[in-house]
């Protein structure tokens, strides 16, 4: 990218500046958090003395730790299924014309416009009934839990993902993929050569917005839940009526910590292994402008 | 991904010379798409679908004495309860707030998804990575924290009292409720508004600029249109959840008026009246729905 | 194109089909009464309770006393439990649903009767809890825990000789100079229960006249509210948010606690009335180890184990026998006068289809 197109002098400081004014506003309630999983007390807006107790009490307390492994089980599985499905629908619904594209279109919304509360009865109702129907007919004793948690969470994601997805599709030219069936490459390997780097951007962003959605979901989390599979924001919703005490505090630092951990390590990797067109979330013009070895290779051979 | 590459052109020769061909490759793209939908559709059909239909189902029935739903005796009143002035007072207030949040979340994001998608393929992903990190941490005590932030001991007070505006409390005030609805939705803005903007052919506006467009003309006629999709991906992304928000409203504006989601919660969860809230969020789907195809065709069609 | 015409009306059709279907299957195994011994355990225990309620280390103990595992999963509110549990499968052994409750639940044959004979410690239950509207002949269940509904103030700002009425919130003449420092429970019965009961009227009543001086009395009172909280109205009084809140008896007791100076706030019931709330222990219809919910339910009912459940959460025990166990702090607060007067208070019960009344009522006063 030639640095001529980039933001200058004056435009490029505010722009700078209003970045980090942004930054500042998000972090500010974060670093009130951080602050506050040190206080001793049971509040969690009252300062009470600094103590460790309430990272010592994540690590003595059986449920809370059961809910955030939950929480992370439900949330990486839930995120890679309907990531792929939200981009397979998303390039069915921006590049082909098909029977009952239109109804396909407007099904794909309904997880996003739905209220929480209204999706967390139906999915109850359902399973409640789906399971009960599969006992009589099959003898299959299903119980809620796990499953159903994750396949709830699937079907308001594949929504999520596809409408970013959709969002990065849109506009976006045909000429490369043409070139490249032009010259002979098979569709997979358009696909996944000049297609698939053009669209990573959205498909991470989609992947991040579907991570965030999973472990932020309470009540069809709630509604969809069965014994022993309770995830974290449930846990906690259920503690609002004792007053959340620091302890939750804690458990998001320490997740915050997990989480900025595994990032670095992440982008340590990708600079360490150099700059080949996988790049988690590199955009797809430097992926196609400057193409790599095998990957010329592969597409014209 | 276009596996059908017929040019307009192409398409017209081969339309005049063979019309099979055309129509062969039509049912092939349509067969391909239908492909490439399907693990999807049949996801949702089955796990969304029907179960939306069990729920509609009960938006005709009847509660019951005890707060349950008898499936019997069919009829309308529920939908007939929705004209009820107070809901539609609900309605517009609820519609306002989303609509304004919406307004703030693009304002303040645009300059900075643009800024973000215009760095270097390291700081892009940093600065990315940064803006979803505080949203991996509880959703309560999020809120929980701008309380401690806006409560009459927190920072927002001792500021305005510092520059003389005295001693404001903005705890339980709409302006809370406002900044705990933005700050929850600001990522839906932003991670779309950055897939959309980093696509854009960033040489177009060095075209415009070097043509002597002002910066303004040049965000107005060339950077926006451009990052259409990405603007209308977001506005529903964030204006939908700020309609039905009910837990933020509750924690910071201290349930002092009623909003739209927290009356659909409470006709589910209080009144236990599932007809109620079963035809009201039909009702607001249906109204939904249409407004983001109408949203999405006019702003496909400003492309 | 036809076939997407027919899209919907095909979903809705199976959806139909999978709803009636499942009807047909109903095998309520409801309606009778679990054989089961004392101390008989017929599987592992998987547990529905309020967050905070028993600490898990009492669990571990049954756990290891009668070698079953127990599972427990939390809610957050009467309602959303309720709505799981009804809609069978939910895999629960026992729940802990609050008055009101037991008799929604009971109505609609989502719990099933106790088999009193595999439950003797029942005699340790005091007398207070006997004939209770929401469950009259104590078929169903067992009470856990209990406390009151009432006003909490800060007497650095009121004083020690205020009116120990509702009149702190709904009178203007008391409660306008502490406008914006007052809060109100997020609860329609509660918060209109409050209002009518300040008027004179009963908590549970069913006469639209007086449930509509009661909205208006709310309505009037918002504009000197800080907020109707639930959740957190005791922190907000100890954080000097407020300085009149209206909460639940156990709660402002814990937080007191955890201030400097403890004496400073004073919990009481006003005297037109106030709300005694009861949790009680019940059993699901599709219950899948009846007996050791027997089982743990009779455990929990000895003197031992009862004083360790209220220590542990600070709530009252309707255990008689437990109470000589409770710590002193527990017992001076509950025989605080004021805290638990018996002769002032009333328990909620369901009104049926009057509910939607005072829901539409609250949401009314609110504007």
């Amino acid at each position: 990218m030639s640095s001529t197109v980039q933001p200058r002098g004056a435009t490029k400081i505010a722009l700078s500046v209003h970045s980090w004014l942004v930054y500042i506003f998000f972090f500010a309630p974060i670093f009130v958090l951080i602050v506050f999983s040190f206080s001793d007390g049971r509040n969690v807006g009252r300062w009470g003395g600094f103590t460790l107790e309430w990272y010592q009490g994540f690590f003595d307390h059986n449920q809370i730790q059961s809910a955030v492994w939950v929480s992370i089980r439900v949330a990486l599985l839930s995120t890679v299924i309907s990531v792929v499905l939200g981009t397979l629908a998303a390039l069915a619904l921006e590049r082909f014309k098909f029977r009952g594209r239109q109804v396909f279109d407007a099904l794909l919304y309904l997880p996003i416009i739905i209220p929480d509360v209204t999706m967390a009865v139906m999915m109850l109702l359902f399973f409640s009934e789906f399971f009960e129907l599969l006992d009589a007919w099959f003898n299959l004793d299903w119980q809620k839990g796990f499953g159903s948690i994750t396949i709830s969470h699937i079907a308001f994601n594949i929504s999520f993902v596809s409408v970013v997805v959709r969002a990065r599709l849109a506009g976006m030219s045909e000429v490369l993929e043409e070139a490249a069936l032009d010259l002979y490459a098979t569709r997979w390997k358009t696909f996944r050569y000049v297609t698939f780097p053009q669209i990573m951007p959205g498909v991470a962003a989609g992947a991040l917005l579907a991570l965030t959605e999973s472990l932020d979901d309470v009540v069809v989390t709630q509604f969809a839940a069965g014994p022993g599979a309770t995830t974290l924001p449930v846990f906690v919703f259920g503690l609002i009526r004792r007053g959340v005490t620091p302890l939750v505090n804690a458990t998001s630092v320490l997740m915050l910590t997990a989480s900025v951990f595994l990032v670095a390590l992440s982008l340590a990797f990708q600079q360490f292994s150099g700059r080949g067109g996988r790049s988690l979330l590199r955009g797809g013009r430097e992926a196609v402008s400057t193409p790599n070895n095998q990957m010329k290779k592969e597409i014209y051979q | 991904m276009t596996m059908v590459t017929v040019r307009p052109e192409e398409q017209e020769a081969a339309a005049a010379a063979t019309p099979e061909y055309e129509k062969a490759a039509s049912r092939a793209a349509s067969r391909r798409g239908l492909l490439l939908a399907l693990p999807a559709y049949a996801y949702l059909v089955l796990f969304f679908a029907v179960p939306l239909g069990i729920v509609m189902i009960y938006s005709f029935a009847t509660r019951n004495r005890f707060g349950g739903t008898d499936l019997s005796g069919w009829n309308l009143e529920a939908y007939r309860k929705l004209g009820d002035p107070i809901v539609r007072d609900i309605l517009f207030r609820s519609l306002w707030l989303a609509i304004l949040t919406t307004l703030i979340c693009l304002v303040v994001s645009y300059p900075f998804a643009y800024f973000m998608a215009t760095r270097g393929p390291v700081v892009r992903n940093v600065m990315l990575i940064f803006v979803m990190i505080p949203f991996w941490t509880n959703f309560l005590v999020r809120n929980y924290a701008w309380r401690v932030l806006l409560g009459n001991d927190g920072l927002f007070t001792n500021i305005s009292e510092a520059i003389g505006l005295g001693e404001r409390e903005l705890l339980f005030t709409t302006s809370a409720v406002m900044i705990g609805l933005v700050y929850g939705s600001l990522p839906f803005m932003v991670l779309p508004l950055y897939a959309s903007i980093e696509r854009i052919d960033l040489s177009l506006i060095e075209a415009s600029r070097d043509l002597y467009a002002s910066g303004f003309q040049t965000l107005r006629r060339i950077l926006f249109p451009l990052s259409m999709p990405g603007v209308i991906a977001g506005s529903i992304l964030v204006f939908v959840p700020s309609l039905g928000a009910y837990v933020t409203p509750e924690i910071l504006g201290g349930a002092k008026t009623t909003l739209l989601g927290s009356y659909i919660v409470t006709q589910f969860l209080t009144a236990r009246n599932w007809p109620v809230g079963a035809s009201l969020s039909f009702v607001l789907m249906a109204v939904m729905l249409v407004a983001t195809v109408v949203y999405f065709r006019t702003g496909g069609r400003n492309l | 194109m036809k076939s997407q015409k027919l899209f919907w009306p095909f979903c809705v059709l199976l959806a139909f089909a999978l709803v009636a279907a499942a009807c047909g299957n109903d095998d309520d195994d409801g309606g009778e009464i679990a054989d089961c011994e004392v101390n008989q355990t017929d599987g592992n225990l998987n547990i529905f309770n309020w967050a905070e309620y028993i600490d898990e280390e009492q669990l571990a103990e049954f756990s290891e006393e009668f070698d079953v595992s127990v599972t427990m999963d939390v809610y957050d509110s009467n309602e959303a439990m309720q709505s799981i549990v009804g809609a069978g499968n939910s895999g629960y052994d026992l729940i802990v649903p609050s008055d009101y409750m037991v008799s929604i639940l009971i109505a609609g044959e989502s719990v099933q009767p106790l088999n009193t004979d595999a439950i003797p410690n029942i005699a340790n239950i005091s007398s207070d809890f006997q004939n209770l509207i929401y469950d009259p002949t104590g078929a169903y269940s067992v009470p856990y825990q209990w406390g009151t509904t009432g006003i909490a103030v800060d007497t650095e700002v009121l004083g020690t000789d205020f009116p120990r009425s509702w009149g702190l919130i709904f009178d203007p003449a008391l409660a306008d100079q502490h406008s914006g420092s007052i809060s109100l429970l997020n609860d329609p019965r509660e918060t209109i229960g409050a209002a009518l009961m300040y008027l004179g009227y009963s908590l549970n009543s069913t006469d639209e006249d007086e449930l509509q001086e009661a909205t208006d009395l709310v309505a009037e009172s918002r504009d000197r509210l800080a907020a109707f909280d639930t959740d957190s109205a005791d922190e907000f009084l100890t954080t000097g948010e407020t300085v009149i809140a209206h909460g639940y008896s156990g709660d402002m007791f814990t937080q007191f606690q955890e201030t400097e100076e403890p004496s400073r706030y004073v919990y009481f019931v006003p005297e037109e009335g106030g709300t005694r709330w009861i949790d009680t222990m019940t059993i699901p219809f599709d219950a899948g180890s009846p007996c050791t919910a027997h089982t743990f339910i009779n455990w929990l009912l000895t003197p031992e184990q009862g004083a360790a459940l209220s220590n542990w959460n600070s709530y009252s025990t309707p255990n008689a026998a437990a109470f000589d166990g409770l710590n002193e702090e527990l017992q001076d607060f509950l025989s605080t006068p004021g805290v638990a007067p018996l002769e002032l208070l009333e328990e909620i019960y369901d009104t049926g289809d009057f509910e939607v009344n005072f829901s539409d009522a609250f949401i009314e006063a609110k504007g």
